[in-house]
């Protein structure tokens, strides 16, 4: 659940395109170095291929897919369409460092009991999402909820199951405010 | 607590997680944290990456190549063309007819022409671009019926099959008779997970492969092909799938990335971009169809004639199969006594097709279910009426002569779709979102017109036409190191997000009365599991499990035997069984649990599972080609503006012929996955093709369907077990999408009052005509 033992990866040993930086992200609550890397680098690519966080996915890399959704300071986004680069000095949550402890959250357990998990390709990005949306509007109706993910594409699992892992939340924690993640 | 029997399986009820039950996945925690791996996800110290150039033209020869500039830049490893090849040159599912590299013409745009490795993505890119073709452009045959008689494009031809169906008296002729013409586009499997794989040279010589794809060892063996290795030197495993859908059964990267790692000595890896994905794989055939129904006044079908063109593009893939399928289910789920068909597949410069779920039957369907609804109007009879009045039951004949031997439950899953509540009429203060066209606001409730239609279909389970599509499964029992019994299953089935990991985990927990079972890496360790396609795995890998379960379990009543004293030469089932972790004699007194009886050492056992085996299709189209089928039926309800032409499908109910639900809660989500992707396919899904080139490859211009575009599924499963399948079982995934599509399309037209033979069904196609 979190990211404190990904290492970083080495940087490649010999060419790169030209014009490189070495900056720092800080990211799910920690410092990462990114050493000597391209900037045109998409936060997406960085997090994946340099810094060991595959969680955010990259089915599209166009902003037009949801799956590699994540936090920058508190703001859903495509991270995809994010230059590292420009992240420095930003808060960047992944899906990683959604947990507690390894524990799972309230909606990743409700995606498993629900049976929302197919493929599990856009699956990280739909719960850093539903995440935003249940902190944001904690009671949803079915449109609001169709609406906010509406942004994330599923292929596998016609989204029937992932809002009944939606509702199954939302009803959770209005049951009981203090128990939600 | 009593074990009862069910097939050839013993089933103990007092382990969890077993069949019949809502067992969770094996890799549902990882795939909710992020860390489960998918082929996208890999990565090796000092791995490379690799990079395509592709054809920007459909049709064009190939007068030179310079690849110089490429080689030369800093940090690309090497760049690759056909003469770099050292096995065979070309590779195919069926027909080995695609080149590796493209050399003397390319016939496709995105065909590819040479492959780089470097440094970084970025790099590779670049040198991709550093690459110097000269092409001289060719006129694209592109009119697949202009193709049937063109000039050849490929030294194989232009007709990858004929074939023509001949079933009853083909001069039979009903009183009443409608014929219609019919049309669909090319649909894109839209897989989330971009195509991907990471190579790493192994220490033989031979190539270790990280792939995600539908069926390792056909990958495998055409990988050795081209790499002139013996296939035992190309280990494959499988990666993380993220979504196949028929894609994944065509190579696309396996030997491009093996080729890059061999060559460089490096670890090489493969990642298709979304716009390079739409070019790396093959589609839904693109289908023109006519048909011509006869009836009796009754409604009793007498006669189907119909003539089937699929375009397969560039090269063969799978359609040769893919035609046969339109052919054989072109009269849909229906008595049909007399029938003329005739099916084409053929070769044009348009984009590859091959296997996307459903299969051919996709296409007809739409053509038989359109057909079925201007029949009930031209009889002035209930569409409903009109197909209960002609389906399908068990015993009944096929159009290809073959009699269903197992189960049919047509009449029940069209009664089962039809008996669902209609979703609710519009209310006031209902949202915007709620209207066609959304935030758009371009709709008013009171020009919304609301359509109800239904469909039905019949699917094939498994591979057809006397192909042996068997599967291999190994079972391990042993005890861990806390002296618990444990199970490791070994099968190269692959995962692509259907849930066979839990299958697989719920088949041995049941039959061995184990709680705790591993699964091993699918790979090419152990023999073929075939493919995941032709909603086969339950069945096909289902069963090999079982089997091997079986296998161990006669292990452990052997030395049951020996410690028992109960002599049990032949028929040992009779004798023991199991119950509760224990291996019990039956109408005895001796008990032995099964960690006791693993003391002496772990068993292993490895089955093959055969399916009953078919035959060819004779020069009629006649024989027993098929093992089993499967049956659906859908009734959808839209509301259209009318103006504007925008479709909003509010409800989506169906009866589902599934054998019997082995994990309930996955097929739930089965069904309404594949519901979505048949409602994609009525309302928006379409690669635009314009002279042979691509203009959407993007998830911009290919819509696929949203939270938003989804509407509401209730559905009812019809179980009853099917004869001779492991379990009972019958493969769920595809009937949802095939009848989903014409349904739509049906309550669209009630709507509407327009004809709208093709699909998908354009805004101007509602709004304009
Ligand atoms: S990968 Fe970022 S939106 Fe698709
Ligand atoms: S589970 Fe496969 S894309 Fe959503």
């Amino acid at each position: 659940m979190s990211d404190h033992s990904s290492p970083s990866r080495p940087p490649p040993s010999a060419a790169q395109p030209s014009v490189t930086e070495t900056y720092e992200l800080s990211v799910n609550g920690r410092a990462r170095s990114v050493p000597d890397a391209w900037i045109g680098e998409s936060l997406l690519y960085v997090l994946r291929e340099r810094l060991g966080l595959p969680g955010a996915k990259n089915a599209c890399e166009q902003g037009e897919c949801g799956s590699c959704s994540l936090y920058v300071d508190g703001v859903l986004l495509n991270s995809c369409c994010v230059l590292a680069a420009d992240a420095v000095d930003a808060d960047i949550r992944t899906v990683e460092g959604l947990g507690d402890g390894g524990h799972l959250t309230d909606v990743q357990q409700a995606f498993l009991d629900a049976g929302a998990v197919q493929c599990g390709f856009c699956i990280p990005g739909l719960i850093v999402t539903v995440h935003d949306l249940l902190d944001r509007v904690p009671d949803p109706d079915e449109l609001q909820v169709r609406e906010a993910i509406s942004g994330n594409l599923c292929r596998c699992t016609g989204y029937g199951r992932i809002l009944q892992a939606v509702e199954d939340v939302k009803l959770a924690r209005l049951a009981d405010p203090e128990g939600s993640s | 607590m009593s074990a009862d029997t069910t097939g050839t399986t013993t089933r103990t009820p007092g382990v969890r997680d077993g069949l019949d039950t809502d067992a969770a996945r094996p890799d549902g925690t990882p795939k909710v944290t992020g860390a489960f791996a998918f082929s996208s996800d890999l990565y090796a110290q000092q791995m490379l990456w690799g990079r395509t150039l592709r054809s920007p033209h459909a049709a064009a020869r190939i007068v030179s190549i310079d690849t110089s500039a490429a080689e030369a830049m800093p940090g690309v490893a090497a760049v690759l063309t056909a003469p770099d090849v050292p096995g065979k040159a070309t590779y195919g599912l069926e027909h080995a007819d695609q080149p590796v590299f493209a050399s003397d013409v390319v016939r496709y745009q995105g065909e590819a022409v040479a492959v780089v490795a470097a440094e970084h993505p970025e790099l590779a890119l670049r040198a991709v671009r550093a690459i110097e073709v000269v092409y001289a452009v060719t006129a694209p045959l592109t009119d697949p019926e202009a193709a049937i008689d063109a000039p050849p494009i490929h030294p194989d031809g232009n007709v990858f099959r004929h074939l023509p169906l001949r079933h009853g008296d083909i001069h039979a002729t009903g009183e009443v008779v409608v014929e219609g013409t019919y049309e669909m586009g090319m649909q894109d499997q839209a897989f989330l997970g971009p195509e991907s794989g990471l190579a790493i040279p192994s220490e033989d010589g031979g190539v270790e492969l990280y792939m995600s794809t539908q069926w390792l060892h056909v990958d495998r063996d055409q990988v050795a092909a081209c790499l002139a290795l013996p296939a035992e030197q190309v280990r494959m495993t499988l990666a993380g799938v993220g979504g196949a859908f028929g894609a994944r059964e065509d190579v696309s990267l396996q030997v491009h990335v093996s080729l890059l790692a061999l060559r460089t000595n490096r670890p090489v890896k493969m990642l298709y971009s979304r716009e390079e994905s739409f070019h790396g794989h093959v589609h839904r055939h693109p289908a023109k169809m006519w048909f011509r129904h006869h009836a009796d006044r009754d409604g009793t079908l007498v006669k189907v004639e119909a003539r089937l063109v699929l375009d397969g593009g560039a090269y063969a893939s799978s359609s040769t199969a893919v035609i046969a399928n339109a052919v054989c289910f072109a009269g849909g789920p229906y008595r049909v006594p007399n029938a003329e068909i005739h099916g084409y597949a053929v070769r044009t410069n348009n984009p590859p097709c091959g296997a996307m779920r459903g299969f051919g039957v996709v296409q007809a369907c739409f053509g038989h279910e359109a057909q079925m609804d201007r029949l009930a109007e031209a009889l002035g009879m209930d569409p409903v009426e009109l197909r209960l009045h002609n389906a399908l039951r068990p015993g009944d004949e096929l159009l290809t002569g073959q009699v269903i031997t197992g189960t049919a439950p047509v009449r029940e899953v069209i009664e089962a779709a039809v008996a669902h509540d209609l979703p609710p009429l519009p209310v006031d203060g209902e949202s915007v979102m709620a209207l066609p066209g959304g935030a758009g606001l371009t709709a008013e409730r009171r020009d919304v017109r609301r359509g109800t239609g239904i469909a039905v279909s019949i699917k094939n389970l498994m591979f057809s036409e006397g192909f042996d599509d068997y599967s291999t499964a190994g079972v391990k029992l042993e005890l861990d190191p806390r002296g618990r019994p444990i199970a490791t299953v070994h099968c190269a089935c692959a995962e692509v997000g259907q849930g066979f990991v839990t299958l697989a985990q719920q088949i041995t927990r049941t039959a061995l009365g184990v709680e705790q079972v591993l699964l091993r890496n699918a790979d090419t360790q152990i023999g073929s599991a075939g493919s995941t396609s032709a909603s086969r795995q339950t069945w096909m890998s289902g069963g090999a499990v079982q089997l091997a379960c079986e296998a161990v379990q006669e292990r452990l009543f052997e030395r049951a035997s020996v410690r028992s004293g109960v002599a049990v030469e032949a028929g040992r089932r009779r004798h023991f069984r199991m119950r509760d972790g224990e291996v019990v004699e039956v109408d005895g007194t001796f008990a032995m649990s099964v960690a006791e009886l693993l003391a002496e050492g772990p068993i292993e056992e490895i089955r093959e599972h055969h399916h009953p085996a078919t035959e060819p299709l004779d020069e009629d189209g006649q024989g027993n080609a098929h093992v089993s089928f499967a049956f659906a039926a859908h009734r959808a309800t839209v509301d259209v503006d009318p103006e504007l032409g925008l479709v909003k499908v509010l409800q989506v109910a169906t009866g589902q012929d599934i054998g019997r639900a082995l994990n309930p809660r996955a097929v739930v989500g089965q069904i309404e996955g594949w519901i979505a992707q048949g409602v994609g396919l009525a309302v928006m899904e379409e690669i635009l093709v314009q002279d042979g080139l691509i203009k959407n490859p993007s998830f911009t211009d290919y819509l696929i369907p949203t939270a938003l575009d989804m509407p509401s599924v209730v559905q009812t499963v019809i179980e009853q077990p099917e004869p001779g399948a492991p379990f009972g079982a019958k493969g769920v995934g595809e009937p949802p999408t095939i009848s989903s599509t014409p349904a739509v399309v049906a309550a669209i037209r009630a709507a509407t009052g327009r004809e709208l033979p093709r699909v998908p069904v354009r805004p101007q196609d509602i709004a304009l005509t």
